[in-house]
């Protein structure tokens, strides 16, 4: 096989065994890499019923055929395992030089089960691996496990990516750390790591990557870094994707108080055009990516003075003016506690400003907070509390640690109207109102309340699209953009350089010319319904259904105040339009369960049988 | 009196602002020299130190090689321009050569077990990692001509502070 190393590992931590798979070439054609592998994997490993922080579950890691090649941002890699915080189907995907190097180990990824009696970290040496002690290693932060792994292996370029505090202390919004400042983020990942006793997988690779044909590769590699230096990737170069600020700002879409509202008074001070002059030290990129996205701040005086970290526009905004936080500084600092302690900085963001809504209400009191004052707008507070939900500090950080849902559920008194999730996983920042094909595409996402399963905030965004309003002819939009998606994220490639494709042929181009397998634009996008309806047969396993597709109540119960979408509200009828539009695009069910013809057409006879409706 | 021929050789000259450790140059090093994708056996080396600082290094053209000077089997040969030739039948992949060098320009092939450094792509116009740096922050050039270029830059950002 070509591309794909052919072969991935079996570690069994509780065992203490190592083996090696072998990748059929059915399985790569099929599932493509990445989330294929991962929803494949996940469905004949864990059963019903099984405990995500038990050692039942797995952790599964995955490249897919472009890592290691010279495919711009192929160097990707996903980590996959049933999620604690949301209790489906969890993984998160992240870049850096992790996954490049994993792939030049001679592997395609590796699969992990069991539970280590004491801490440990794998130590993948191209054909070998091994589990190290790390004892010594336990209640390090990431960036310092990195650098300590480095040490004692004794090599500057091994890969490391590491759990912090918070996902050895099974924090559910724990996530997985490589090169600083890539995650694995959302879901919990970090959590499962942490439960397995499992503190780092760290990776030396030195052995050629073959791919099927070199030079027409090349070529077109070439040719696509080029194009990344184009408009299509204009705004993630110059300004990072702290660019949305203000354009959100404008449309009436970017969430402040807590979804509250859709605008912030304050956006212009933290604007990207503002971070950049103010904040943004340097730009840098991941392995293999042409294009280089990565603002990494630095805080230059005042209270926080030397905070270094890599700030996004999700970070940005969740952190900043979620909590009606304008201080960039402060933001930059809880997003440098996040990613040292090994917290999600959008879930963190989201269950920071529903406990400060909460407290300005009167349902938290300041016994409940140990003495934090918790009102909108203290970015020294978010700072804080950032800080202790990472390590589970105190009464506050122990009830904010396991993210929103479960919280407002403890807290109880209405407060859950107002715990912004779709599935327990907390709502990334765009505003659910002012931006509603957008909504039913984070309520119909795989993984939770997500951005990135479909893309279905773009046609609110340019306007291609009443996005004020819904209809069932938004279902075809989000279910034709999560099965685009799915190949991006099983390829892998980023999605920052989706614009410069002309077209999914030539990505299945990209595809053949890697793997030698040959491909075709439609049958990428098959793959791609193939892969989701995967990843939704494993939620379906574990009880998903059409009720578990919708927003919070704040999104049906409260019109928006500001100006430019005054008085918007979603409607429930409009909604349950759209979703009836979307499962009948899928071929689903009214119920949201995917039908066994459906099923079968794609291939997929074992869930058929399983799930199917 | 003549420039020293240091001053005129063209090395690889690489601008830490606009390098940020994207390994491109490693990746196209790889495939040109080695018709293979392995980043670990380019001749030009991406470094970053975190959190900020980012570099790509390939042989300097020394006018005193400490590599040449090293090499205890006559294996190391100084070409005309300045670059480094290394005899692979003579070198035992003792590693001298790489010890002395200050830049840690020359590495272990991890095929042959011989040392082995850029040979700035002689059959090429120019370096190809030079051709193909998505960022520009590679140049083929003297030292010299880089510092002006350097003053250039600095000069330019100060017109338009002015000018804003």
């Amino acid at each position: 096989m070509r591309g794909y190393a052919g072969k991935y590992l079996r570690v069994g931590l509780s065992s203490k065994t190592v083996s090696e798979e072998r990748l059929e070439e059915g399985m790569a054609a099929d599932y493509i890499g990445g989330l294929g592998f991962g929803a494949r994997t996940l469905l004949d490993m864990v059963p019903k019923g099984v405990d995500p922080l038990s050692s039942e579950n797995v952790l599964a890691w995955w490249t897919g055929p472009f890592a290691g090649t010279i495919v711009p941002t192929g160097s990707k890699f996903g980590v996959f395992a049933l999620s604690p915080l949301t209790r489906i189907f969890g993984f998160g995907i992240c870049s850096g030089g992790f996954g490049n190097e994993l792939k030049s180990a001679g592997w395609d990824g590796a699969v992990i089960t069991g539970r280590s009696e004491k801490p440990v970290y794998l130590f993948i040496d191209d054909g070998s691996a091994v589990l190290m002690d790390a004892s010594g290693l336990w209640g390090k932060t990431t960036w310092d496990t990195e650098e300590l792994i480095r040490e004692e292996l004794g090599d500057g370029a091994v890969r490391v990516a590491a759990i912090g505090p918070a996902g050895e202390k099974l924090g559910n919004l724990a996530n997985i750390t490589t090169d600083r400042n890539r995650q694995v983020g959302r879901s919990g990942m970090g959590a499962v790591a942490g439960s397995k006793n499992l503190k780092a997988v760290a990776v030396r690779g030195t052995r050629d990557v073959e791919v099927a044909n070199l030079d027409e590769l090349t070529k077109m590699a070439l040719d696509l870094n080029e194009r990344c230096q184009g408009p299509k990737t204009e705004k993630y170069r110059v300004y990072g994707t702290p660019a949305n600020i203000l354009v959100h700002n404008r449309l009436g879409c970017l969430p402040s108080y807590n979804f509250q509202r859709g605008t912030f008074e304050k956006a212009e001070e933290v604007s990207g055009e503002r971070m950049l002059k103010t904040h943004v030290k340097k730009i840098l990129a991941c392995t293999g990516c042409p294009v280089a996205c990565d603002h990494v701040n630095e805080v230059k005086e005042g209270p926080y003075a030397g905070t270094v970290a890599s700030v996004d526009y999700e970070s940005l905004a969740q952190l900043g003016p979620l909590c009606g936080v304008s201080d960039l500084s402060a933001v930059t600092k809880a997003v440098e506690v996040c990613d040292k302690l090994g917290v999600d900085t959008i879930s963190a963001g989201v269950t920071i400003a529903w406990a400060m809504e909460c407290y300005e209400k009167g349902l938290l009191s300041k016994d409940d907070t140990d003495g934090l004052d918790l009102r909108f707008g203290n970015g020294d507070a978010v700072v804080e509390a950032a800080r202790r939900m990472s390590l589970k500090e105190g009464k506050l950080g122990s009830f904010l640690s396991e993210g929103v849902r479960k919280a407002s559920e403890k807290l109880g008194r209405g407060s859950a109207k107002f715990a912004i999730h779709c599935k327990g996983m907390e709502w990334a920042a765009y505003s659910m109102r002012s931006l509603q094909t957008s909504t039913v595409g984070f309520c119909t996402s795989i993984r939770g309340a997500d951005y990135l399963r479909s893309g279905s905030y773009q046609v609110d965004v340019a306007g291609k699209v009443d996005r004020l309003k819904l209809d069932g002819s938004r279902g075809k939009i989000v279910s034709d953009g999560e099965n685009q998606y799915s190949i991006i994220d099983s390829l892998i490639l980023c999605k920052f350089t989706r614009g410069v494709y002309s077209s999914m042929d030539e990505v299945a181009k990209l595809y053949t010319l890697a793997t030698g397998i040959e491909m075709t634009g439609p049958q990428l996008l098959k793959a791609g319904e193939r892969i989701y309806n995967a990843a939704k047969c494993f939620n379906v396993r574990f009880g998903m259904t059409r009720k578990d597709d919708y927003p919070p109540p704040r999104a049906f119960e409260e019109t928006m105040a500001d100006e430019v979408v005054k008085g918007t509200k979603i409607t429930r009828e409009e909604f349950d339009e759209a979703l009836d539009g979307y499962y009948e695009s899928r071929g689903w069910n009214k119920d949201g369960i995917p039908t066994k013809a459906k099923l079968i057409e794609l291939g997929l006879t074992k869930e058929a049988e399983e799930v199917g409706a | 009196m003549a420039l020293s021929e240091q001053r005129t050789r063209r090395i690889i000259v690489c601008d830490t602002d606009k390098c940020n450790g994207c390994q491109i140059c490693e990746f196209i090093c790889s495939v040109v020299k080695e018709k293979t994708t392995n980043h670990k056996k380019s001749r030009i080396r991406a470094v970053r130190i975190e959190p900020f600082f980012n570099i790509a290094v390939a042989c300097r053209k020394c006018e005193k090689p400490t590599c040449e000077r090293a090499c205890p089997r006559d294996a190391i040969h100084v070409q005309a321009d300045g670059s480094i030739k290394i005899d692979k039948d003579n070198c035992n992949g003792c590693g001298w050569c790489i010890e002395s060098c200050e830049f840690g320009a020359l590495r272990l092939h991890l095929d042959g077990k011989v040392a082995f450094t850029c040979d700035f792509c002689t059959e090429f116009e120019e370096p190809q990692c030079v051709k193909y740096c998505p960022k520009g922050a590679l140049k083929y050039t003297t030292i010299d001509q880089a510092a002006r270029e350097s003053v250039k830059d600095v000069l330019m950002d100060l017109i338009e502070v002015r000018e804003s």
